[in-house]
């Protein structure tokens, strides 16, 4: 994938350059060369007179898992939903710069954000299942988009989504009756197994585990490493070690500019500014 | 327990106090609001009941002394409240709807907003006014349908209101869970919102329907008022409410007796709606949808 925006990248080798800090240089070079599936250039964001983010450069890889990490009002949560267009929902926030999924802008005047969101899915910090049933949360999306010609085939859809989200065998005897009866990281793996239904290329997730205790925590965890292996997932989160868990890259965010990203490796072990040192080590924020 | 100091100690007590007498007032407003509402039921079933027989459903409004009933009456309220219900609530539904998904916080819904607020606390008998305007002067005649018409308008703003209302308590979880799998607006409204709503909007469009079945001054502009059975819209119709105003302002002891019955049957009907509604609503908040 041709990124045009290269010139603060110091990647060593041709292919891995998904990385775009635009005051640190990652020279390690990361451990999976994965394309880039979405290219975030020059990116500013506003709600009404107020700025939430400057000036933003990131390159988010396929088949990994990006953290966004800082403290509360950094701009992590605004980011990740410029991405799939959900800021348009807000009345008087506004986007600027480039954001693109597979090459192509997602801001266009051409681009439906209809269409951007069943590319690109998103799966909230509060768990909330539709007030339906399993089969009819799971079946939404598809149905929407008429991704099913037949009644087998819809099942089909719900069976593999629920398997797809670990929470099939759970659920398999029970998927007429309502979500809402599920515990909470049962209601978030519903959520997720809502959002594969339409076969997203990507999925957002807004602090998925803060609302869950450690157990269905762990549950979401190694779900989200399974899932990357043929998604591109970014992961909001307050959570230093579960950034640590499971992401492969981090971007840190202060105060509306992305300060650091790179492998979660180097940003955790070794990273190049104090700022990010002070927050991953709890210092501030 | 920690020792309190002398002056901890006063001002725990001083608390427990205002605690204690607030309590006790709310009980007693409780209380009061309790016991009238007890007392005007009382009152309803002790003289309603005496002129309750089968005749009052089965024969139609007569002269003093020779034994009618108030069948005409009730077809008539059935009616016009059934088709002033029919025409009130859907548009109703439809206002609260675009208060609450669609123009929100814009400068024309806060104006939609505005009016449908005057027009709720507007008085009964200026609608009836209005409607005698409209819909009586030009066809030349008092008939059922004006009476619907300004039962419409009577109701039209309360389900707007309820139903907007209803709308906002819908999770926003909801909608943003529903915009980021690619729905559009109207499918949002009609998939999600609405559905999760139902019960709420059935409570309010049931609450509207108790309301305008004890209107009375609205009907005396428009339907009149008929001794005679009669289905049909275009013509002056009967309606319990007119019956008991008329039966009650005179010395004819069963006329009385009956206007009494007719006040017992809106009260219960209308009782058994807001039942009706708590136990629909219950049902559709318990299964979730």
């Amino acid at each position: 994938m041709a990124t045009p925006t290269a010139e603060t990248s110091a990647a060593p080798t041709p292919r891995a350059a998904p990385i775009q800090a635009p005051r640190v240089n990652v020279s390690a070079a990361p451990a999976v060369a994965t394309p880039t599936r979405i290219s975030i250039e020059h990116v500013n964001a506003f709600y009404g007179q107020k700025q939430a983010l400057f000036d933003v450069n990131l390159q988010i890889p396929d088949n990994a898992v990006t953290a966004f990490i800082g403290a509360s009002g950094c701009g992590k949560s605004t980011l990740l939903r410029c991405l799939n267009r959900m800021n348009d929902t807000i009345s008087g926030a506004r986007v600027e710069g480039q954001i693109r999924l597979d090459g192509v802008d997602i801001n266009s005047p051409a681009v439906d954000p209809v269409q951007v969101r069943t590319r690109i899915g998103m799966v909230f910090q509060k768990p909330s299942p539709f007030p339906m049933s399993i089969y009819d949360n799971v079946a939404f999306g598809a149905r929407t988009h008429k991704l099913a010609a037949t009644k087998t085939d819809l099942d089909a859809i719900v069976e593999k989504s629920l398997r797809g989200a670990a929470l099939w065998d759970e659920v398999k005897d029970r998927l007429n009756k309502s979500g809402l009866g599920l515990s909470g990281g049962q209601q978030q793996r519903l959520v997720i197994a809502r959002t594969l239904a339409v076969s997203p290329a990507v999925i957002l997730m807004d602090e998925p585990c803060s609302a869950l205790d450690p157990i269905a925590t762990a549950h979401i965890e190694s779900l989200i490493d399974e899932l990357r292996k043929h998604t591109c997932i970014v992961i909001v989160t307050h959570s230093m070690a579960q950034a640590a868990r499971v992401s492969q890259r981090t971007a840190f965010f202060h105060m509306g500019q992305l300060i650091e990203s790179g492998l979660t490796d180097q940003i955790f072990t070794a990273p190049k500014l104090e700022q990010t040192q002070d927050y991953i080590t709890g210092r501030f924020g | 327990m920690k020792q309190l100091t002398p002056a901890g100690r006063a001002r725990y007590f001083r608390r427990q106090l205002i605690d204690r007498l607030m309590g006790g007032l709310c009980v007693l407003a409780a209380g009061i609001g309790l016991v009238l509402l007890a007392l005007i039921l009382w009152m309803l079933f002790s003289k309603g009941m005496g002129g309750l027989s089968l005749d009052v459903f089965t024969k139609t409004m007569s002269q003093p002394g020779s034994g009618g009933g108030l069948a005409n009456a009730i077809i008539g309220s059935l009616l016009q409240v059934g088709i002033g219900a029919m025409l009130g609530a859907p548009i109703g539904m439809m206002v609260g709807v675009y208060l609450s998904e669609v123009g929100k916080e814009s400068r024309f819904a806060q104006v939609v907003r505005f009016v449908n607020d005057i027009l709720l606390s507007a008085p009964s008998v200026l609608i009836g006014m209005f409607v005698y305007q409209i819909a009586v002067l030009p066809f030349g005649g008092f008939s059922g349908f004006a009476g619907s018409i300004a039962l419409a308008i009577i109701a039209m703003p309360i389900v707007a209101r309820t139903t907007e209302d209803i709308l906002r308590l819908v999770p926003q979880a909801y909608r943003d869970g529903a915009v980021a799998l690619g729905s559009r607006e109207n499918e949002v409204v009609r998939k999600v919102v609405l559905p999760a709503a139902f019960g709420g909007i059935l409570t309010g469009i049931l609450l509207a329907v108790a309301r305008i079945a004890g209107e009375t001054a609205p009907l005396l502009f428009t339907s009149l008022g008929s001794d005679t059975m009669s289905l049909d819209m275009t013509q002056p119709m009967a309606s319990i409410p007119m019956a008991i105003v008329r039966y009650s302002n005179t010395n004819y002891a069963d006329w009385i007796a009956l206007a009494w019955t007719g006040a017992m049957l809106i009260t219960v009907g209308v009782l058994v709606l807001n039942i009706l509604s708590r136990l629909s609503f219950a049902a559709v908040s318990k299964q979730g949808g």
